[in-house]
């Protein structure tokens, strides 16, 4: 009885232990043959929504051309997190969105080349933005223009019916609506932290398509007659002059799109994404989404309207895969005719494709869209690197989050004092970047 | 007779010794099965644990990024770095704050531990009631905390019944931030305190009340020569937890302001600096300096609180 209860209690160690090893198994092991039309393929995605509807219904329409290509998708809730730490490991599926924090040096190490940028500039928009030494190595699903996401009804019980054309007419109508309606003008989305960063992706807008490299050499971006001056100076004035929510450290992302719809907000920076976001968000509440509408933002007095388009997340292969070309027809395809760019509301990527119905305003007023230049060779990780030793968060929120606390009064200083600060960060930053 | 043959006894339990020594059949344990037993949580401590703590210090002296596949070495320049750079420290004094909640929290759990340590009515209730905030997710607290602070909140609304009409904006206002998270902490963990205090104070002997009684002492009296000196371990402990735990306070400020407005702790700040910034290795180094920073303390209340060596016999 001894000997039993001995051999039992081993038998039991040994099912445990072989249980908890099973459970690591890799998964995805496929037995396709690598002659480009079959195998298995991971595709990771941050889009956890639609995963089991839209992309599901990409994946059967994929599958009528290429029935032997199985396509599983990988959805991941935080995306920038998750998959920046996998690409530590040999293990980030087949096709994957390029995160943010890598920089374009280190694209090669990472991502498949997917063609030159002349060859591939040719049939799509944005090659640039992550393409290394002349190689393209993520291809933009769709692309975005920056503008003003406003509830029309706010604004027109303020007295403006006409999108303002100049920096003047914008902080007017604001403060019209502040004074004449209920609405908060503004709302800065300050607790979710990444609403602010979007106000970045209006760089080029008051510079043109050379915005960044001028930055790398400027010592003092932020100051008057510079561009990031005009960004974080547009932002600051909205919130110094009152025209933003009373209590920025409790907004709510998801509420706010309500609360835009309600017409308890006037308008929010975003990107042209929102939109559909924001018109589905007004139908569930029974509002009337007509009255979500894109403007573009005037950052300067000449009346003349700029919006920079740039590309959303870049699709690319991952280098350990071992299904390179069933990974590419799956890309080309997602590209060009899964239709996934205008059902998000966004530019097709293909080059040529108009701007798509959402964004009619801005045909109707003529903004002139900027498409950023890339950086020059051997400089492409440079306004990263000064940012970073800096510790100025462009892509970021913190700074933006100090600079509306000092605009609103709750931090020391004033908006001379803080963009000196940054300047002379800046500096040194640069300093030790380019030496 | 067994006086006049005193061998004969020696000999039978010399020959029983070395039977039960050898582990031989009549006493069936093999020597390894604890070992066996501890093979997979030491292994998984290892892995989990020891191996990336390891790593970490190793990072720690290089200027990794988090993704690059080459760590550049760079020695101590992450470690003078922190020393020299005045943000970085400035975030203790955020700190400050939950230390004093963390005091204010002990002494309410004290209070509270010895109330309901002696007949009161209801006082398996109230028991409850203290202890349930602890049980629950840091994140859903801090996610019920933020409607409760919000302008025309919960918090607002209970104050306009008392005629409280121009509120300040509790997580708005820098000024008040802090206490805020301080007291959204303090409600936090309390019930974890009292539960300790309650288990001390009712392992004293009942009969020195009693004693007490007879020389006429009143509570306060026998609070503080009965009861305190008695959990005085406890009360070690619980502070040195609260000076560590105020040092590496994370959860309830990044949920619910994520470290803006002035609420930043070290550890939001060694976060931030990982994965905001791109710099893995100056991270690392910032948690070593804490961790060292909390071995330093808790040394120093193995210096102030000497464990009594129980005889476990």
């Amino acid at each position: 009885m001894m000997a039993r209860k001995h051999t039992v209690l081993a038998a039991t160690t040994a099912a445990a232990v072989a249980l908890t090893l099973g459970a690591c198994s890799s998964g995805g092991d496929d037995a396709g043959t690598d002659d480009g039309l079959s195998g298995e393929i991971t595709v990771l995605t941050n889009r956890t929504d639609i995963v089991d509807t839209k992309l599901a219904d990409y994946v059967e329409e994929f599958q009528k051309i290429y029935p032997d290509i199985d396509v599983e998708f990988e959805p991941l809730t935080d995306y920038e997190g998750d998959v920046s730490i996998r690409l530590n490991s040999k293990d980030y599926g087949d096709v994957l969105l390029v995160p943010n924090s890598v920089s374009q040096d280190q694209l090669p190490t990472f991502f498949e080349p997917l063609g030159t940028t002349t060859e591939l500039g040719e049939k799509y928009q944005f090659v640039n933005e992550k393409a290394y030494d002349g190689q393209v190595y993520g291809l933009a699903t769709f692309g975005t223009a920056m503008g003003l996401v406003v509830n029309t009804q706010v604004w027109k019980d303020a007295g403006i019916t006409e999108p303002p054309a100049t920096r003047q007419e914008l902080l007017d109508g604001l403060k019209a609506i502040r004074e004449k309606t209920d609405a908060d003008p503004y709302y800065t989305n300050y607790k979710d932290k990444w609403p602010l960063d979007q106000w970045q992706n209006n760089q080029g807008s008051v510079a043109g398509a050379g915005a960044v490299e001028e930055r790398t050499q400027s010592d003092a971006p932020w100051s008057e007659g510079q561009e990031q001056y005009a960004i974080d100076g547009l932002l600051f004035d909205v919130v110094d002059a009152g025209l933003s929510e009373a209590d920025p450290t409790t907004t709510n992302w998801e509420e706010s799109k309500n609360l835009l719809a309600q017409g308890k907000v006037g308008s929010m920076v975003l990107g042209s994404w929102a939109v559909p976001q924001f018109k589905s968000a007004a139908e569930k509440i029974g509002e009337n989404p007509d009255d979500v509408a894109f403007w573009p933002i005037p950052f300067g007095e000449d009346g003349k309207l700029r919006s920079t388009i740039s590309g959303d997340y870049k699709i690319a292969i991952a280098k350990n895969s071992e299904h390179k070309e069933a990974a590419r027809a799956w890309v080309d395809w997602f590209l060009n005719e899964s239709g996934f760019a205008e059902s998000e509301g966004g530019i097709a990527p293909a080059t040529g494709s108009g701007l798509p119905e959402s964004l009619g305003t801005f045909t109707d007023l003529g903004v002139e869209l900027v498409e950023l230049d890339p950086m020059p060779e051997g400089k492409e990780s440079l306004d990263n690197d000064i940012a970073n030793g800096a510790k100025i968060d462009l892509w970021g929120s913190q700074y933006r989050q100090e600079l509306v606390d000092i605009a609103r009064g709750a931090a020391k200083g004033d908006k001379d004092s803080f963009f000196a600060g940054l300047n002379s960060r800046w500096a040194d930053a640069r300093a030790a970047a380019t030496d | 007779m067994s006086v006049m043959n005193p061998t004969r006894a020696p000999g039978r339990a010399r020959s029983a010794a070395p039977a039960a020594g050898a582990g031989r059949p009549t006493r069936r344990g093999w020597r390894a099965t604890p070992w066996l037993f501890l093979l997979v949580p030491l292994g998984l401590l290892v892995l989990f644990t020891f191996v990336p703590v390891a790593n970490m210090v190793w990072y720690s002296f290089t200027s990794w990024d988090g993704i690059d596949p080459v760590k550049e070495p760079v020695g101590l320049d992450n470690y003078v770095s922190i020393f020299t750079d005045p943000s970085i420290f400035s975030v203790f004094l955020v700190s400050a704050y939950y230390l004093v909640g963390a005091l204010v929290q002990l002494a309410l759990a004290l209070y509270f531990a010895t109330i309901l340590s002696f007949r009161t009515r209801l006082r398996n209730l109230f028991k409850g009631v203290l202890f349930f905030p602890y049980l629950l997710n840091g994140v859903a607290i801090g996610l019920a905390f933020l409607y409760f602070f919000r302008p025309d909140g919960t918090l607002d609304a209970l104050l306009a019944m008392f005629g409280v009409t121009d509120p300040p904006q509790w997580l708005g206002d820098r000024s008040i931030a802090n206490y805020s998270l301080a007291a959204t902490s303090v409600w936090r963990y309390m019930g974890l305190n009292f539960v300790l205090f309650l288990g001390a104070i009712q392992s004293i002997p009942g009969e020195l009340y009693e004693a007490a009684d007879l020389d006429g002492a009143t509570s306060w009296q026998k609070f503080r020569f009965i009861i305190l000196p008695g959990i005085r371990q406890i009360v070690g402990l619980s502070l040195i937890l609260a000076v560590s735990g105020a040092l590496s306070v994370f959860e309830i400020p990044f949920v619910m302001t994520g470290g803006a407005n002035g609420t930043s702790t070290f550890v939001i700040e060694t976060i931030d600096t990982a994965f905001t910034y791109s710099k893995v290795g100056l991270a690392s180094a910032m948690a070593v300096v804490l961790l060292l920073i909390v071995l330093v303390i808790t040394w120093i209340q193995r210096k102030a609180f000497p464990e009594d060596k129980g005889d476990l016999a």
